[in-house]
């Protein structure tokens, strides 16, 4: 049998340093949003003319005062990824562009894909974003809550703030950017960090009512070992889902699938010794859930 | 709980069956299908461009009030109440009441059946609000009456946007609604949507109006540019004709100057009123003009009472192929504004495709692997299991007809990963359970048992997700959190009906074996 328990204090510390980390660098580096919250405008274009490369089409589009531009390869080395605020709203800036290309380098250029997302827009997907993530917390509190004691519904929780928070630091410290399928992928982190944090718990009440003379701390760690196979397992298979969506899914999913795949390590390792630890520092015991099971 | 009955069996295996059959029909192109559905392709997989169109109301509400005030004037006339200073300003309609009116013309407007202040029985609101500042009296739109504005001008710009779209014949678009003052167009298989965009921009509010360059005009006259925004003139508010009054426009080639031209044909209403107003007027330009720019003025030489003419300004075949379609298909009720827009490739589409089915079916060969390595016989129920599930997964979004799109791909790929789950709490409980437990039936049964209450919460955790995240999110993501929710379904059936079923045959026949799992 392995033994968790010995290493909670330090890993606790380890996450209390992790999350305060993670919010200096929310609250001070803040996060690379995208144009889906930040509006502007986004060309995906394929060149058919190798010698053309990033510089060349950063000062060609330099000129054409279209303020803030990114220019960066998107995966191979025909495909660039250019990115820029669009400030005026011009309309057929699109066009201004491909026929400024043109002139410049021949007609090599494929627009492979064209996104504008305006203020107005931008501002509404980021509130519902956040309003999504907000939901799916509550609702994962209210379903602990209902489902278990007072104490493990906190030790879920901080478990699940505690993924959250420390993938969005991740992706703040990478200057990763945050889109649309960042928001899908937290939510499903919330799911997954959740759905691993209870099957310990459920583990952890059901030996609470075989054993009434080992302490909580021991209990945990028994019930971490028990269902350690699991949990490695299932992590496992759910890794190798999104590496595989990571290396061969193509460009645009890769955020997504990092985000995941950061978000399932962190989910694993906090149901262990974060949602564990918290059980053994509020003391529960045999009469917690006894308790709770006469109010029923 | 291992034993199942025939009855079961041929359920379970009939389930499998249909939807199996169901998620084949994706594979067969020839036209003789027994049912005839298909899993939909988003637009980032099949390509195509989503607009999201605003609709500016500004315009609008103006027109609205500016009726309203002469509807107001007229009507307070004809009751012979004299009420002062009517005034429109910003949003508001102003005018004074001598006292002794004061009760009067309140009740004219609080009244519930009140005439120049409706919907009240409708909607238990008037449409515009009232206040009285002693003699001064002030209406400005209620809530009620900016919805029932915003509704009417969605209902008529859809409709407009939609004739519009129908005329450049693109392939099954979808024009929809969103709040009360958006459209969405979405239009598959176009990867150049320019000249749509350019098309759903432009109002096209067409007047035939008379150049007055001597300022003497009764109706008032005001500056308008011409297209090429150097030249302007003067040009009288009174609209002799407007788009309302054309039948139809197509663009032409004029023999005698070999320019291309729109000819157009209008009513009766408008072939008479251009009848007299040729008539009356030979010898002065009419100024033909779009969304207040002029695009041409000619002199009229004759009367015109054929009811047809033609406008000539400097067209290019396209143009005026554009601008008859726009005539054709009416004037929008107020400008667009493309606040949100996302076009993909087919190419890219395509590529997209091929990524999604290349990590899927990778991702599918290591989860099943690792089972197969982790678990032998078990491993390879599991296996059949996985399988199963994600045929019934496409067999369900199939029958649905959902919509794929390559965030959805992302969902199977990671139901795959989760769906193994439940089959190994289960597994896991049952290796624990047979260290005390000699009979494999009974440990069996008790693993199955005890691991239930696990895989619910697990699972039920994860579909809230999803839940949330279908009615938060939009297009692409939308398609991850139904493929992630269904997912979930056939993960729970395949394991409870098929593995269970293919467990049980098992166990049953090595009831004796030891170290079976």
């Amino acid at each position: 049998m392995i033994k968790f328990n010995k290493f909670y204090n330090q890993f606790n510390i380890l996450s209390s340093l992790l999350i305060v980390a993670s919010l200096i660098l929310l609250t001070f580096k803040g996060l690379n949003f995208g144009i889906d919250f930040k509006g502007g405008t986004l060309i995906e274009l394929r060149s058919s003319d190798l010698k053309i490369n990033v510089s060349s089409l950063r000062d060609n589009l330099n000129q054409m005062d279209l303020g803030d531009v990114s220019v960066k390869k998107f995966g191979n080395n025909r495909d660039y990824l250019i990115k820029f605020e669009n400030k005026d709203k011009k309309e057929n800036i699109i066009k201004d562009i491909k026929s400024n290309l043109d002139k410049s380098f021949g007609n090599n250029f494929d627009f492979r894909r064209v996104e504008n997302v305006g203020p107005k827009v931008s501002s509404e997907l980021l509130r519902s974003g956040i309003i999504a993530i907000s939901v799916s917390l509550a609702v994962m509190l209210i379903y602990i809550w209902i489902r278990f004691e007072w104490q493990f519904s906190f030790g879920a929780i901080l478990a699940l703030f505690h993924d959250v928070i420390v993938t969005l630091g991740l992706f703040s410290l990478l200057n990763l950017e945050i889109n649309l399928s960042i928001i899908a992928a937290v939510l499903t982190i919330v799911g997954y960090s959740m759905n691993d944090t209870v099957v310990i718990f459920d583990r952890v009440r059901e030996n609470l009512k075989k054993y009434s003379d080992i302490k909580i701390f021991d209990l945990t760690n028994i019930s971490i070992n028990e269902t350690l196979s699991r949990t490695l397992i299932t992590s496992i298979t759910t890794l190798l889902a999104l590496l595989s969506i990571f290396f061969f899914g193509g460009e645009i999913l890769k955020g997504f699938s990092l985000a995941m795949i950061f978000g399932v390590i962190f989910g694993t390792y906090s149901s262990i010794y974060i949602a564990n630890s918290v059980l053994v520092r509020l003391k529960v015991s045999q009469k917690t859930i006894l308790k709770e099971d006469e109010k029923i | 709980m291992l034993y199942f009955s025939k009855l079961r069996i041929i359920f379970v295996s009939f389930i499998c069956l249909f939807f199996i059959f169901i998620a084949s029909n994706n594979l067969l192109s020839t036209d003789k299908k027994l049912i005839d559905k298909k899993i939909n392709l988003g637009l980032d997989l099949q390509g195509g461009s989503y607009l999201l169109l605003e609709i500016d109301n500004t315009p609008v509400i103006e027109q609205k009030l500016q009726n309203a005030t002469s509807l107001i004037r007229t009507y307070f006339k004809e009751k012979g109440i004299r009420i002062g200073n009517l005034t429109l300003s910003g949003k508001k309609i102003s005018f004074t009441v001598e006292n002794q009116f004061k009760q009067n013309v309140k009740n004219e407007f609080e009244n519930e059946n009140s005439e120049i202040n409706p919907y009240y029985p409708r909607f238990k609101s008037h449409q515009f609000d009232l206040t009285v500042l002693e003699n001064l009296f002030e209406l400005s739109f209620s809530k009620q009456g900016i919805i029932e504005l915003k509704n009417s001008s969605q209902d008529q710009a859809l409709e407009i946007v939609r004739r519009r779209i129908d005329e450049i014949g693109t392939n099954e678009p979808n024009i929809l609604k969103r709040g009360n003052d958006r459209v969405l167009v979405e239009l598959p298989g176009l990867d150049d949507p320019m000249r749509i965009k350019s098309l759903l921009g432009k109002t096209a509010n067409l007047t035939f109006r008379f150049v007055s360059n001597n300022n003497q005009d009764s109706f008032g006259v005001e500056k308008l540019k011409y297209e090429n925004g150097l030249d302007e003139d003067f040009v009288s508010k009174r609209i002799i004709l407007s788009g309302e009054n054309l039948l139809d426009a197509q663009p032409r080639m004029d023999n005698q100057t070999n320019e291309t031209v729109v000819s157009f044909t209008l009513d009766r209403v408008g072939a008479k009123r251009f009848g007299k107003a040729t008539s009356s007027n030979i010898g002065r330009k009419l100024a033909i003009i779009l969304d207040g720019k002029i695009i041409s003025a000619p002199v009229i030489r004759d009367t015109i009472a054929s009811g047809s003419g033609q406008i000539s300004g400097g067209f290019t075949f396209q143009s005026a192929t554009d601008l008859s379609l726009l005539l054709r298909s009416g004037a929008l009720p107020a400008p667009l504004n493309i606040i949100e827009e996302r076009t993909v490739g087919p190419d890219l589409g395509q590529d997209s495709i091929n990524a999604g089915m290349i990590a899927l079916i990778i991702g599918f060969a290591l989860v099943i692997i690792f089972i197969f390595i982790k678990y032998k016989t078990f491993g390879l129920i599991t296996n059949i299991t996985l399988i199963i599930n994600l045929l019934i997964l496409l067999g369900i979004l199939t029958l649905f007809e959902a919509t794929l799109t390559l965030p959805g791909i992302a969902g199977i790929i990671l139901t795959v990963g989760m769906a193994v789950d439940a089959n190994v709490l289960i597994f896991e409980r049952i290796k624990e359970e047979l260290k005390n437990e000699k009979n494999n039936i009974i440990a069996f049964d008790s693993g199955y048992i005890k691991s239930r209450t696990a895989i619910l919460d697990a699972n039920i955790t994860t579909l809230l997700a999803a839940i949330i995240l279908f009615f938060m999110g939009s297009g692409p993501i939308k398609g991850f959190s139904v493929t992630l929710g269904v997912g979930i379904f056939t993960t729970l059936f395949s394991v409870y009906f098929i593995a269970r079923l293919l467990t049980s045959i098992y166990v049953t026949k090595n009831k004796d074996k030891e170290a079976l799992i």
